[in-house]
C-alpha cells in the first residue's frame, strides 16, 4: 500500500488502520516478531481468563503428570491441572505485578531525581549519596531482606512490588536527575524564572514535560527486570502466595516434578518468562534507538 | 596507586555505616517482630516471656541507644546470633560457608573468561558468517533467560536424563572446608553460574575486537604483512581483555545474586544457600550481616577493578597520574 493511495482514501478509520499497517511493515523483522509474540501472549493471557477462568484450579487426578499431547498442549502438573492454562494465567499475574512494580520504581526514582535536580546544592549531594548506598545493594539479596521485613504485613504481591521498586529506583533517579540537569540550562527555563515562576511551577510546566519521554522509556526498560525479579522471588518461595500462581511459582512447582521426569513443567513457564521479557526488551530497545540514540549509554539498567 | 587504594579503603567504613543505618531504619519502620521470629510460630510462649526476651535483647531501650550499641557490636565483629545456625554466632557461620562460594565463583569466572574469549574471538574472526550469527543469537537468548530456569533445565538434562552429574548438593559440606572441593558436585552449579555472565562478556569481546580491528595500529600491523590470526591475538585481543576487569570488579554484585539462585537449586552449601535459608527462617541478624558483607564486597570489587584498569591500560594510568 503506497502512501498516495492512503491519502486518497475517504474513510478516516480505515485510513488509520492502513497507516498503522504501513508503519508495522517498515519495522525491522525482529521488532515485528516481538510485537506479534507479545500481542498474542497478552491476548491469550487475557482471553484465557474470559473463556476459561477456573480451568487453572481444576484438579484431575486421572491426568497426573501427563506429557504434552493434543489434549493438554503443555502437559499436566502433579495434580492433573492443565499447564497451558496455568502458564497463561501466570503470564497475566506476572505481567500485572511487573508493570505495577516498575511503575513504583519509576515513581520513586522520578521523585528523588526531580528533588535532587531542582534543589541542587547540599540537598542534591545528600540525596545522591543516599542513592549511591541503595544502588550498591545487590537487587536479589536486598530484595529478599525487604521481603522478610514487609511480607507478613503487606502480603506477597505488595511486598514483591515494594522489593522491586526499592531495589530498582536508584538508576532511574540518576537518569531523571541527569536529564533534568541538562533541561535546567536551557533558555526557556531562564525565561520562566525571569517571569517569576516558582520551583513547583518549573517542575510541573517545564521539567516534567521534557522528562516524560525518558521516564516512559525507563519504565518500559524496567519491566523485564521486574518480571525477572518477581519470578525469582516467587521461585525461591519468598514472593507471591501459591494460590496467586505467577510464572515463578509454577516453575517452583516444576522443580519438584523434575525428578519424576516432568520436564515440561520446567520448560514452558520459563519459556513464557523468556518470551515476555525478550519481546518487551526488543520493543523498548527499538524505541530507544529509533527516537533517542543519545540515551543508549545512559539507560544501561 | 597506593594513595588511591588508601583513600578508597578509608571510605569503606563510612559506606558500611551508611548501609547499616539504612537497614536499621528499614527494620524500625517495618512491622517485623524479631522476638516472634525467634520463638517461632508457636503460641505457647507467654507474653511475659516475650517481654523478657525483648528486655534481654535491649528492645525496650531508646532507639539511639540501640543503634549505638548495635554499631559498636558490629565494629567489634559481633553480628549477633543466627537462628538458622542454631544460635551460633553469625560471623562464624558466614566464615565457614565462605570457601564453598569462593570456589563456585572462581570456577564460574574461569569458565566465563575462557569460553567468552574463545567464542568472542572466533565470532569476531568469522564476522558476518553463520557461525557469528549463531553465537550472537545464542547470546541474546542467554541474556534474557532467567538463571533459575537455565539451572532447572541443566539439572534435568545432565543429572536426570543423562545421569552424568549428581542432581545437587555437596555430599559432605565439611569436605569443602577441608580444601577438597567436591568436583563432581560443583561442575553443574559452576556452569550455570557462568552462564549468567557469559553472554554479555562474549558479545563484549566480539564487539571490542571488531572496533579495535579498524584502528590504525592494527591496519599498520596488517600492512607489515602480519597474518590475520596473529593480528587478532597479539594486537587486538589485549584491548578486549579490559572488559574482563569490569566483569570481576563491577559485576561481582551480580554474581552474588547468581550464587543465591544457583546454590539453592543445586543445594551447594555456600553463602547463597545461607542467604535463602536465613530469609525462609526469618533470621534477621544473618540476613543483615550478609547484606553488609555484600556491600563491602561491591566496594572492594570496584576498587579492584580500578587498580586493574591502571595496571592493564596505560592510557588510564597516564590520565590519572
Amino acid at each position: 500500500m503506497s502512501a498516495g493511495a492512503v491519502a486518497r482514501s475517504t474513510q478516516p478509520g480505515r485510513d488509520r488502520a492502513l497507516r498503522m499497517a504501513d508503519a508495522f511493515a517498515h519495522w525491522p523483522l525482529s521488532v515485528r516478531i516481538a510485537a506479534t509474540v507479545l500481542g498474542l501472549l497478552m491476548v491469550a493471557a487475557v482471553g484465557m481468563d474470559i473463556v476459561a477462568p477456573l480451568d487453572n484450579r481444576s484438579v484431575d487426578l486421572d491426568a497426573v503428570l501427563h506429557a504434552p499431547s493434543t489434549a493438554h498442549l503443555m502437559g499436566t502438573d502433579e495434580v492433573g491441572r492443565d499447564l497451558l492454562a496455568r502458564v497463561l494465567h501466570g503470564v497475566r499475574i506476572s505481567l500485572t505485578i511487573a508493570v505495577a512494580a516498575a511503575f513504583g520504581a519509576v515513581a520513586v526514582g522520578t521523585l528523588v531525581g526531580v528533588l535532587a535536580g531542582t534543589m541542587g546544592g547540599k540537598v542534591d549531594a545528600v540525596v545522591m549519596r543516599a542513592t549511591d548506598v541503595f544502588a550498591s545493594q545487590n537487587h536479589l539479596l536486598f530484595g529478599i531482606l525487604l521481603l522478610v521485613l514487609f511480607r507478613p504485613a503487606l502480603g506477597g504481591a505488595a511486598a514483591v512490588m515494594l522489593a522491586v521498586a526499592l531495589t530498582h529506583w536508584p538508576s532511574l533517579a540518576r537518569i531523571v536527575r541527569g536529564e533534568l540537569m541538562s533541561v535546567r540550562e536551557r533558555p526557556f527555563v531562564a525565561a520562566a524564572v525571569g517571569g517569576g515562576a516558582g520551583r513547583m511551577r518549573l517542575v510541573r510546566r517545564h521539567y516534567l514535560p521534557h522528562l516524560m519521554p525518558a521516564i516512559g522509556l525507563a519504565f518500559v526498560l524496567t519491566v523485564p527486570h521486574a518480571i525477572f525479579h518477581e519470578s525469582a522471588y516467587s521461585f525461591l518461595g519468598l514472593g507471591l502466595p501459591p494460590h496467586q500462581a505467577s510464572l515463578g511459582n509454577i516453575l517452583s512447582d516444576g522443580q519438584r516434578s523434575l525428578l519424576a521426569g516432568g520436564w515440561w513443567l520446567a520448560l514452558f513457564p520459563g519459556l513464557a518468562i523468556l518470551a515476555a521479557s525478550m519481546t518487551i526488551g526488543t520493543l523498548a530497545e527499538y524505541w530507544r534507538e529509533h527516537l533517542h540514540p543519545r540515551w543508549r549509554s545512559e539507560l544501561e539498567l | 596507586m597506593g594513595k588511591l587504594i588508601a583513600r578508597r579503603l578509608a571510605v569503606l567504613p563510612v559506606i558500611l555505616l551508611a548501609v547499616a543505618a539504612m537497614t536499621f531504619v528499614l527494620t524500625e519502620i517495618s512491622p517485623f517482630d524479631p522476638v516472634q521470629a525467634y520463638v517461632g510460630a508457636e503460641n505457647s510462649v507467654s507474653v511475659e516471656h516475650k517481654q523478657e526476651i525483648a528486655h534481654a535483647w535491649g528492645f525496650d531501650q531508646p532507639i539511639y541507644e540501640r543503634f549505638g550499641r548495635w554499631i559498636s557490636n558490629l565494629a567489634q565483629g559481633d553480628f549477633g546470633n543466627s537462628i538458622v545456625a542454631g544460635g551460633q554466632p553469625v560471623a562464624g557461620e558466614i566464615t565457614s560457608r565462605l570457601g564453598a562460594s569462593v570456589a563456585l565463583v572462581a570456577g564460574a569466572l574461569a569458565i566465563v573468561l575462557i569460553g567468552g574469549l574463545v567464542f568472542g574471538v572466533l565470532a569476531a574472526h568469522f564476522r558476518g558468517t553463520a557461525f557469528d550469527w549463531l553465537v550472537r543469537t545464542l547470546c541474546y537468548f542467554n541474556t534474557a533467560s532467567p538463571s533459575f530456569w537455565v539451572g532447572l533445565l541443566a539439572l534435568y538434562v545432565f543429572s536426570i536424563e543423562l545421569n552424568w552429574l549428581p542432581a545437587g548438593g555437596s555430599s559432605d559440606a565439611r569436605a569443602v572446608d577441608a580444601g577438597g572441593i567436591d568436583l563432581e558436585h560443583i561442575i553443574l552449579p559452576m556452569i550455570v553460574l557462568a552462564l549468567t555472565q557469559y553472554a554479555w562478556f562474549t558479545l563484549f569481546v566480539r564487539n571490542t575486537l571488531l572496533e579495535v580491528l579498524r584502528e590504525d595500529h592494527v591496519q599498520f600491523a596488517r600492512a607489515q604483512g602480519i597474518g590475520e590470526v596473529a593480528v587478532l591475538l597479539r594486537y587486538a585481543l589485549p584491548n578486549a581483555m579490559i572488559p574482563f576487569v569490569t566483569l570481576v570488579g563491577t559485576n561481582l554484585a551480580e554474581l552474588i545474586g547468581g550464587t543465591l539462585i544457583v546454590e539453592s537449586i543445586f543445594g551447594w552449601p555456600g553463602l547463597g544457600k545461607l542467604s535463602l535459608d536465613a530469609a525462609l527462617g526469618e533470621d534477621l541478624p544473618m540476613l543483615v550481616a550478609l547484606t553488609l558483607a555484600a556491600s563491602g564486597l561491591v566496594v572492594l570489587g570496584n576498587l579492584l577493578a580500578d587498580v586493574l584498569y591502571r595496571v592493564m591500560d596505560p592510557r588510564v594510568r597516564e590520565a590519572t597520574r
